[in-house]
């Protein structure tokens, strides 16, 4: 079985600084670090492959400077790690992103594809899915556990607001995974071992076919035109006591706002 | 200070660093207070290929040395001694296979030891044996293609979670001293049962359990090295293993040195920070010189044992006793730094001087450290005057 791993460098904060005249993302003098849900995902690869038997390739789009998040990802037990880097992808969007992405994995070739839910810095959640359907296989997002593996098809359960879904899917499949899914392990010393040997292997434009018009800025439909924290909403409040102490509190709350 | 340690050496420290500061300190109290074994701890030690550290690469282990291994316990040992005491008892458990076991004893229990998925512990003490070994009555008796042992080991580090022991029995009492020998005892082998679990002052996420051997019968394969080699196994073990307990004594004592530090330059009296007063700098002066010293001690018997040195009995007992020292004196000086805070279960100190007394004790205790040097000088002056 083949696994692919979509990881993402990000900056080391969830606070990062937006430049006011281009809208763009300042990533100058921040530290990077594997995206955190994409280390949940890695550890889902790397547990398959520990209990099935796969090959792990963990694959990222981004500068060369990315390759540091490559070797990390086999100290944590990666097997291979692919680097998918050219001139050509700079500026993309969630949509030119997900092209190349599925470009490098058709060549490639995997079973499963793991994303991470979101990535902390453009937080759009929107990779995983589209990568899947530039691919054309299905996809589950949000997975929190993984039942079973068998007969080509893998049985997952997916993370919903209350509760979770079981789905079933034929392989390959894209799996985006949040937190709950499994506790990323610290790395080896064998893999830290193995990570400052391993070869590093690059991809660029012409090695996944691409269109030319469908990468990069060229290729990413969407103009960012202000960004903005949205208002928190305000006026909230915790009801506390009994059952029916609370029942009572709410219902005298929302006469107040006349919605009773 | 910069004991050029190679990229590996420092990729070994930073990772036990690593999994000190992010798997143990936020758990360290809670085993001590409820006296847990660190399974969790042990997983992640695992998983990391720290119980491989020092088994060579044919077996499945990284196959670095002791001084790789005192890198690892000292970064453990500076957050907890427990978790450090039940990681390190593993290398003390297997010396006698890798110092003396057949081949197919190696390929048959080292792979396992090197990845952590069967721990091990070493079984040497008795009722009637602490300092002088040769009180020991463990029994095995040979019948036909079995070892039948009988008798009860006392006080063995991870006694109960491990699953491989080895273990040392008298096989021909008439012998003496050559009449003991060494053999492994899996967990499971009918007539092998464990006794009593202390409650200790200190290490108390580490178990410490008797084993109780009635009629156990084991195949006449598990004897290690040759019938009546017991104490030579378990003198030449504990020669490998010592300078981990001065390790111990390094990072127990660095632990006890930063909190104190930290504390001195928070802690407010007369208007100034307690650290700017001149006695006070004293302590952390001297603190901090014999910590380096130790240190210094540590590694370069370490590193003088892996390169292969014969008679390293001398050399281990000092790098042990020195270190463990200065981490009891260090220790109690730490509290004093931080006063009553010092004292409270709130601060770590407090745990770091109760736990660092164990290692003036085990693995020999100081006074027996300081005979072992004293005969080697006797016997160093009498080969120099046969010399001329
Ligand atoms: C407002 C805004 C402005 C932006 N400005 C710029 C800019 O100026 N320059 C620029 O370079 N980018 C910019 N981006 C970022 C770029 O669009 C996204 O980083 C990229 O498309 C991934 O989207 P995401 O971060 O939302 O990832 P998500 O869709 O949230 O990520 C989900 C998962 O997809 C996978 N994934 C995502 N990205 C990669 C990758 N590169 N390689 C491998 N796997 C990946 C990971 O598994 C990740 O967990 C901007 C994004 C936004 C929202
Ligand atoms: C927490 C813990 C874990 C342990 N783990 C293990 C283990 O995993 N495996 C194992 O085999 N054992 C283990 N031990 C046993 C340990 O090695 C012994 O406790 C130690 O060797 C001392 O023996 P004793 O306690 O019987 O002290 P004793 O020998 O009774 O000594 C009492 C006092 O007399 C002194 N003394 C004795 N003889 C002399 C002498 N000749 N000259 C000067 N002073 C002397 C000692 O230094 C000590 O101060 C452990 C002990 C403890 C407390």
């Amino acid at each position: 079985m083949n696994i692919i791993v979509c990881i993402k460098q990000v900056p080391d904060t969830a606070e990062i600084k937006i430049n006011p005249e281009t809208n763009t993302l300042m990533r100058e003098g921040v530290p990077s670090i594997i995206n955190p849900f994409d280390l949940h995902a890695l550890e889902a690869a790397v547990r398959i492959k520990e209990d099935l038997g796969a090959r792990v390739t963990a694959l990222t789009m981004g500068p060369p400077q990315a390759e540091s998040s490559l070797r990390e990802a086999i100290s944590m037990g990666a097997d291979d790690a692919v680097l998918l880097s050219d001139r050509a992808f700079a500026g993309s969007d969630t949509w030119a992103t997900s092209y190349a992405l599925a470009g490098a994995i058709r060549k490639l070739g995997a079973d499963i594809v793991f994303c991470g839910k979101q990535a902390i810095d453009g937080d759009t959640a929107q990779v995983g899915p589209e990568t899947a359907e530039f691919l054309d296989i299905p996809h589950v997002s949000y997975v929190r556990n993984i039942e079973w593996i068998r007969d080509n098809t893998i049985r997952v359960q997916r993370l919903m607001d209350e509760g979770y879904d079981v789905v079933e899917s034929p392989l390959p499949v894209l799996l985006t995974v949040v937190k709950e899914l499994n506790q990323p392990r610290m790395p080896s010393l064998k893999g830290k071992m193995a990570a400052k040997k391993a070869q590093i292997r690059m991809m660029g434009k012409a090695d996944i076919e691409a269109d030319e018009d469908s990468l990069g800025l060229k290729g990413s439909p969407t103009k960012v035109k202000s960004i903005f924290a949205p208002e928190t909403k305000a006026g909230r409040m915790m009801i506390e006591g009994g059952p029916e102490e609370q029942v009572d509190i709410l219902i005298k709350e929302l006469r107040k706002i006349k919605c009773l | 200070m910069d004991y050029f340690l190679d990229e590996e050496q420092l990729m070994i420290r930073d990772l036990a660093r690593q999994i000190a500061d992010e798997k143990i300190v936020p758990v360290r109290a809670e085993l001590d207070e409820k006296e847990e074994f660190p399974w969790d701890i042990m997983k992640a030690l695992a998983q990391s290929d720290f119980f491989g550290l020092y088994i060579p690469e044919e077996y499945g282990g990284l196959g670095k040395g002791g001084f790789e291994l005192s890198i690892a316990i000292e970064e453990l040992s500076r957050a907890c001694l427990g978790v450090s005491t039940s990681y390190a008892a593993n290398a003390l458990g297997t010396y006698p296979i890798l110092l003396f076991g057949s081949e197919e004893q190696k390929k048959k229990y080292l792979p396992d030891i090197a990845s952590g998925r069967r721990l091990v512990a070493f079984a040497l003490t008795e009722a009637n044996a602490g300092s002088d070994a040769a009180g020991v009555q463990t029994t095995a008796r040979l019948e036909g293609e079995e070892y039948v042992l009988n008798g009860t080991k006392q006080w063995i580090t991870n006694g109960g979670e491990a699953e491989i022991y080895t273990v040392i029995a008298i096989t021909d009492r008439a012998k003496g001293a050559r009449g003991a020998s060494a053999f492994i005892v899996e967990k499971g082998t009918p007539g092998f049962t464990f006794g009593k679990k202390e409650n200790k002052m200190g290490i108390r996420a580490s178990s410490t359990r008797e084993l109780i051997f009635e009629d156990c019968r084991i195949p006449k394969e598990n004897l290690i090295g040759r019938q009546g080699m017991g104490f030579i196994v378990a003198m030449k073990t504990l020669d490998k293993s010592r300078t981990g307990v001065g390790a111990q004594g390094v990072g127990v004592a660095q632990g006890a040195f930063e909190a104190a530090v930290n504390f001195a330059k928070e802690r407010r009296q007369f208007g100034a920070p307690v650290i700017s007063f001149q006695a006070v700098q004293h302590m952390l002066a001297d603190m901090a010189t014999q910590i380096e010293a130790a240190r210094a001690l540590v590694y370069s018997v370490a590193r003088y044992i892996d390169s292969g040195a014969r008679d390293v009995s001398k050399e281990s007992a000092m790098a042990k006793l020195f270190a463990t020292d200065v981490a009891m004196k260090v220790t109690v000086d730490a509290v004093q730094v931080m006063g009553g805070s010092g004292y409270m279960r709130e601060y770590p100190v407090e745990k770091m001087m109760r736990d660092a007394k164990i290692l003036q004790i085990y693995e020999g205790t100081n006074q027996i450290q300081r005979n072992i040097i004293g005969q080697s000088l006797i016997k160093e002056t009498a080969k120099k005057r046969q010399g001329g």
